[in-house]
């Protein structure tokens, strides 16, 4: 399907989270322009405060987005009983996009003013112009250019940063991108790069026209002042009414569902999804696409209130825990850990276990006879192998792999995970380190090896929620139970294929599962 | 109503020390009387500038004091101060985002005159200074001359009809010719609107042209201060230097 055809026929949506896009960077450069513009001509005032602001400002802008993101979602500020600050959505999102969008506005307004000519300064003052008249008549008509090349750079910022927004839910164009990079699917990541590129031209176009004009000096007679103020002002009520709808925050009485941002975790959290609305009739919102480790830190600040979680990704990452590869032991220690930490809860284990499956043609296993991972060990001098770069570098994957069973590959190829099937499949490589739930496992036939040594630990899929929720909605632990064990490897790679390889939406496949396994009727 | 207000502009032992202990000027005293034209007239860096900021308060004095119209300059608000004196610098400063009417009104403006008497002002200073208002009211400052764009900075100082006038090497920066002509008119002028003027230039035949009075201003040190006579009269060597110049000049026209 080519880009042409995918815009045509997603035409609402796409126009939605354009929307959403365009809705994140003129609220986000507005309260830039809000608060940038006077603290830029504050710095024109005290000097001395210049370098601690353009050095935090400067500072700011250096932080990854997603690193920012994961700072702020936790924090929990309040004024007049609205939260301003922290949890996942819009909110943060706008906050993280303000941060980044200030130090070009700043910067230009302080550079803008100072470099006014000194001579027209004093003509001004020795006229009897007030400091206020001196500002307004004077100073800030003739550092508007620069001022305005400054809003300029931040809107840019702005567009590009807001697409790294759909990570922690706040919606835009970045969802189609992450969506796309999760499905190895170019075109579904151009719909949402080309648009955002658009746009990132256009508000060029558009603040260099404005920009180039009033270099002229032809526009700032009293009409174009007007006009300009009017401008302005309707940019800035805009901020208001949308920093107003977005900080309006979480409608309370919901159950909040929220999923890591790739397809299994997804199918997941449609799943708690569908099952909590059929056996409780309660109203579950769903916040889906977490990066990194959003999903955790929204499910600690209270924003979401279950998701499924590995264990071996919280004894891990999360609790940094050293390697294990008890199942039993894994499970009891996050769930006694995060009892007390984090007040929450581990419930059922789902039934699988979404580890590294050591994996390889299902001819090679049938003429070599090979079942476990050991079995591969002995007959691999000849063989090349393919991981991904989260395999090669992680405390738990390639060095100590080969060590433990003595793996002597002829090539060791790092590549990107997803490709790794496929090479396994044209014979590029003999073995390769894929997960376990994925579809194109049984897509290309593969035979997934048995982990004889025990060398991975367990990462068993677990729906964990908040203790304050289930003590609200005890219903909640029933659902819950009734889930336990209802997925195994094969059931979940079905899902996962159905969506990633059949293109269909998780929605559907979820339900047509439950429906199978008698849970709605 | 009294001898004092004969006294437009008075220095009483004024000093003016920068922050860093550099003295600019040294126990500065001299009177301008309403109407007169005093000349500060001295090298780069002699301290001229320096004494007619502390007129309109751009500087305080750090010692001494600086009276305009007989009440301390550091009394004065320094917003209606300033609004009482018009202001020429070399550079001009007219502001490149007005036009020349514009310009020439900031002062009405922020006084708060009608719209249509600041109008009416600005034509009727245009014509005062030479420029056909139809011409040159609606342009903006990068497209005049030189001269064109001083006498503008003349109008612009003389709007609000400020008794006072300070001027900065208003003609500095202009070819001789220009000079020649606008200083001739400019002499014109001044007759017509009987201000006190303080005017500081380094140009001897300027002094020579405008003056009643020449102070000449030597490291931050008045030297001389009396009629242009005096200045002709006196063994003074920077007196000297400067009379030398004048008789030097190469331009035919000479003092007045």
């Amino acid at each position: 399907m080519s880009l042409l055809d995918f815009l045509l026929r997603n035409h609402r949506e796409v126009l939605k989270l354009v929307l959403e896009h365009l809705l994140l960077v003129s609220v986000a450069t507005g309260v830039a322009i809000a608060i940038g513009v006077p603290l830029g001509i504050l710095l024109t005032r005290k000097p001395s405060l210049s370098k601690p602001v353009l050095g935090f400002a400067n500072i700011m802008q250096t932080v990854p987005s997603l690193a920012l993101f994961g700072f702020l979602i936790p924090v929990n500020l309040y004024l007049f009983h609205v939260r301003i600050l922290g949890g996942i959505g819009a909110r943060t999102a706008i906050v993280a996009l303000v941060l980044y969008a200030l130090l070009p506005i700043i910067r230009n307004t302080f550079t803008g003013i100072r470099g006014v000519d000194p001579a027209i300064r004093e003509a001004g003052k020795g006229m009897g112009m007030t400091d206020w008249q001196l500002l307004f008549q004077v100073e800030l008509p003739l550092a508007l250019g620069v001022i305005i090349s400054g809003i300029r750079v931040a809107t840019v910022i702005c567009v590009g940063t807001a697409t790294i927004a759909a990570a922690i839910d706040a919606g835009g164009l970045g969802r189609y991108i992450f969506r796309g990079l999760r499905m190895n699917d170019n075109v579904l990541i151009l719909a949402g790069a080309v648009p955002a590129a658009l746009i990132a031209l256009g508000a060029d176009l558009l603040f260099g026209c404005f920009e180039r004009t009033i270099q002229l000096g032809r526009t700032i007679n009293t009409k174009s002042r007007k006009i300009i103020w009017a401008t302005a002002s309707v940019v800035a009520l805009a901020a208001i009414v949308g920093m107003v709808i977005f900080f309006s925050g979480k409608t309370s009485g919901r159950i909040a569902v929220g999923s890591k941002d790739f397809t299994e975790q997804v199918i997941l959290g449609e799943l708690l999804a569908q099952a909590i609305e059929a056996k409780t009739g309660l109203d579950v919102e769903r916040r889906f696409d977490l990066g990194g480790t959003m999903a955790h830190e929204a499910l600690v600040a209270g924003e979401i209130d279950l998701y499924v979680e590995y264990t071996g990704t919280a004894w891990l990452a999360i609790l940094k825990g050293q390697p294990s590869s008890d199942p039993r032991q894994v499970y009891s220690r996050v769930k006694d850990d995060y009892t007390h930490r984090f007040r929450l809860d581990w419930t059922e284990p789902l039934g699988f276990n979404n580890t590294f499956a050591i994996l390889v043609r299902g001819e090679d296993a049938r003429k070599l006879h090979l079942k476990s991972v050991s079995d591969a060990a002995k007959v691999s001098n000849q063989w090349r192998a393919g991981f991904g770069q989260d395999f090669m570098s992680r405390a738990d994957g390639y060095p100590g792999f080969a060590r433990v069973y003595g793996f002597h590959f002829e090539e060791v190829r790092e590549m990107e995970l997803s490709l790794t099937y496929r090479a396994l499949a044209e014979k590029q490589v003999d073995l390769i380190a894929g997960n376990s739930t994925d579809g194109l496992i049984s897509r290309y036939g593969l035979v997934q090896l048995e982990d004889d040594r025990h060398y991975f630990p367990p990462y068993d899929a677990v729906p964990v929620v908040r203790q304050a929720v289930l003590e609200k909605y005890p219903e909640l632990r029933g659902v819950l139970k009734q889930l336990g064990g209802i997925l195994s490897v094969e059931e979940m790679r079905k899902l996962n294929y159905a969506v990633d390889g059949e293109k269909r939406q998780p929605k559907d496949v979820v339900r047509e599962f439950l429906t199978q396994k008698g849970f709605v009727r | 109503m009294k001898a004092e207000d004969e006294k437009s502009i008075e220095f009483r032992h004024v000093s003016f020390r920068l922050p860093n202990g550099k003295t600019l000027l040294a126990d500065l005293n001299l009177e301008v009387r309403q109407g007169e034209t005093l000349v500060l007239l001295g090298r780069s860096g002699s301290g001229k500038t320096t004494t007619m900021k502390l007129v309109n308060r751009l500087l305080d004095p750090t010692e001494g004091e600086v009276r305009v119209e007989g009440e301390s300059t550091l009394r004065w608000d320094p917003i209606k101060l300033r609004r009482r004196i018009g202001y020429v610098i070399q550079e001009i400063g007219l502001f490149p985002h007005f036009t020349v009417e514009q310009n020439i009104g900031v002062v009405p403006r922020l006084e708060g005159w009608e719209p249509e008497r600041i109008s009416a002002r600005a034509r009727e200073l245009l014509i005062m200074v030479g420029l056909d208002p139809d011409r040159f009211a609606a342009r903006f400052p990068r497209e005049l001359s030189g001269g064109q764009r001083q006498r503008v900075g003349v109008a612009r100082a003389l709007a609000a009809d400020p008794p006072i006038i300070l001027l900065d090497e208003p003609f500095g920066a202009l070819d001789p010719i220009t000079r020649r002509e606008i200083q001739q008119e400019f002499r014109r002028l001044r007759e017509r609107l009987k201000k006190t003027l303080i005017f500081v230039t380094h140009d001897v035949g300027e002094a020579f042209l405008l003056a009643h009075r020449i102070g000449l201003v030597q490291d931050g040190k008045m030297i001389l201060l009396g009629s242009p006579a005096d200045l002709l009269a006196s063994k003074d060597p920077e007196a000297c230097a400067f009379a030398a110049c004048l008789s030097g000049a190469p331009s035919p026209g000479g003092p007045a």
